[in-house]
């Protein structure tokens, strides 16, 4: 193979929800220090894409393996697929961040605390040692100064910046982001975007589902489109967005526009 | 940012920092002060030191219960409203009659059903009044205790199936997604994200599990009524007495109240 290790591996993934398919047979790789933008129309199933890879959704049919580990399925009887082995999957997950549409902020801890309970009671770091990482980790997303806010005193955006200090003190293998700004109010998403945006700088590996077209080319080194259930076109950034090969891709492209 | 905070802390200061001394209030403050008055010097209290001991005896047996059956109750009330909201659905339709049944029927009728029909029932038994239990099971308390907890598991079982239903479903979902176990996930997150959404209904079902106290007086059980009662048989008195075992229920409850908003106002709330 050469080059850089794979982080992600996603094989001819299924996903029905009822009689509805959802994901037809959808293969992604991801190396390690990709930056793969994940666009689609809504009803897509990009975001459910994205909800397979962590098994938040259970794929119908399919694998997905990360840093070369194939998560472990079995039949669950009724034509779908159960985690065969579930610490395999806690312990995956606990490496796999997630950044969601919603942020999920746990409403019941400060921001500090929603920062290190991953860390301390998934992966058993030692407190203190956690909160220092959390407190640099707070300083660099802008938000130390709220490290002792509730998340429901805080703004779109900042609750946004803490969910991604949340899931960077984890040390992710590969981060997964839901739509990070589709939830959040117009002024607000540019700051949430140039944290997001730094980090892939870093070469951090990570999927990022997402409507903003711009910073999808601007940071991406990979865009996929998804359409029906299926990737319609794929290729660098400059080539999705200034060539699309496809008429869909070029009339989503329009329409975003 | 300073200036957003100070804003609306400046509007509410209009009407509360009224002086506790304007005119209408030194009125209603002054017919208080006269009723108070009337009430210690026309009424009858020489019986008070006399029974001073046991009301306070009383006031304990009746907070013993209170928390007794409140702790238990509750900590049955948490797989009672779980298993509604995750299943397996027979437990969850157990859980459900047994809500519905101990909820539809009032709490004097289940006291008297356990301390008459049961008590008398066990009775019948030689195994069970040779048994190292019988010297319990004679007295009132079990039977008490019994029927406050379960008529409390009952009704905060519901309240915490609410609660359990109304924690975000994104909420735990991240913490699924950061690795965490099921059990984890409950007791990391869920179970204390309910508790505090339940806090506020808890309070006033704690109120009201007090409220419902005396009604193990029936069953001789001696709290804080049941001395009242006592004092209301040998002195033929009828309103001091009752005017007393008010005020001591007041303050119980005034005590309460102070006890969850201190709970509650640890983790600050904002809107909803």
């Amino acid at each position: 193979m050469g080059g850089p290790e794979q982080a992600i591996q996603v094989t001819d993934l299924h996903k029905r929800f009822g009689s509805l398919e959802v994901l037809k047979g959808i293969s992604l790789t991801a190396r390690q220090g990709d930056v793969i933008a994940i666009i689609g129309g809504s009803g897509s199933g990009k975001s459910t894409f994205l909800r397979c890879i962590n098994l938040l959704e259970l794929p119908t049919a399919g694998t997905v393996s990360v840093h070369g580990e194939t998560i472990e399925m079995k039949s669950d009887g009724h034509g779908g697929l159960i985690p065969a082995n579930r610490r395999q999957v806690q312990r995956i997950r606990s490496r796999l961040a997630m950044v969601f549409q919603s942020f999920n902020l746990w409403q019941h801890m400060t921001v500090l605390q929603n920062v290190i309970e991953a860390p301390v009671h998934v992966l058993g770091v030692p407190k203190d040692q956690a909160i220092a990482t959390a407190e640099a980790l707070l300083k660099r997303v802008g938000l130390f100064e709220k490290r002792d806010v509730y998340p429901a005193f805080l703004s779109g955006g900042q609750q946004q910046r803490a969910a991604i200090a949340r899931a960077l003190a984890v040390q992710p293998l590969a981060m997964l982001f839901d739509e990070p700004t589709s939830a959040l109010d117009p002024e607000l998403v540019g700051e949430v975007l140039s944290v997001i945006g730094d980090l892939a700088r870093e070469k951090r590996t990570m999927l990022l589902v997402t409507h903003e077209m711009k910073f999808a080319r601007e940071v991406s080194n990979h865009v996929v489109f998804l359409h029906n259930g299926l990737i319609e076109e794929q290729g660098p950034p400059d080539e999705i967005f200034g060539a699309p090969k496809s008429e869909r891709l070029k009339k989503f492209i329009s329409s975003i526009h | 940012m300073s200036d957003s905070l100070t804003a609306p802390t400046a509007v509410p200061a209009g009407p509360r920092g009224r002086s506790l001394f304007e005119p209408h209030r030194l009125f209603l403050m002054a017919i208080f002060a006269g009723l108070v008055f009337c009430i210690v010097w026309f009424m009858r209290w020489d019986w008070l030191p006399q029974y001073g001991t046991k009301l306070v005896y009383g006031v304990i047996e009746t907070l013993i219960m209170l928390f007794a059956t409140a702790i238990v109750g509750f900590l049955l009330a948490v797989p009672i409203g779980l298993v509604q909201v995750t299943g397996p659905k027979p437990l969850s339709w157990l859980a459900l009659t047994f809500c519905t049944i101990i909820r539809g029927t009032p709490l004097l009728l289940q006291l008297w059903m356990l301390y008459y029909g049961l008590g008398s029932l066990f009775a019948q038994y030689p195994e069970i009044r040779q048994s190292f239990l019988w010297p319990y099971l004679r007295q009132a308390w079990p039977y008490g205790f019994t029927a406050l907890m379960i008529s409390f598991a009952a009704y905060e079982g519901e309240v915490m199936r609410g609660a359990f239903k109304g924690v975000p479903r994104g909420e735990l979902e991240a913490a699924a997604a950061y690795g965490m176990s099921p059990f984890k996930l409950f007791w990391r997150i869920w179970l204390p994200r309910a508790i505090h959404r339940a806090l506020p209904t808890l309070n006033g079902e704690t109120v009201l599990q007090l409220k419902a106290t005396p009604l193990i007086a029936t069953i001789t059980i001696v709290d804080v009524y049941g001395v009242i009662s006592r004092v209301r048989q040998d002195t033929y008195l009828t309103y001091e007495p009752l005017l007393l075992l008010a005020l001591i229920y007041l303050c119980l409850t005034g005590l309460l109240i102070y006890g969850f908003r201190l709970l509650e106002n640890r983790i600050p709330t904002r809107g909803a």
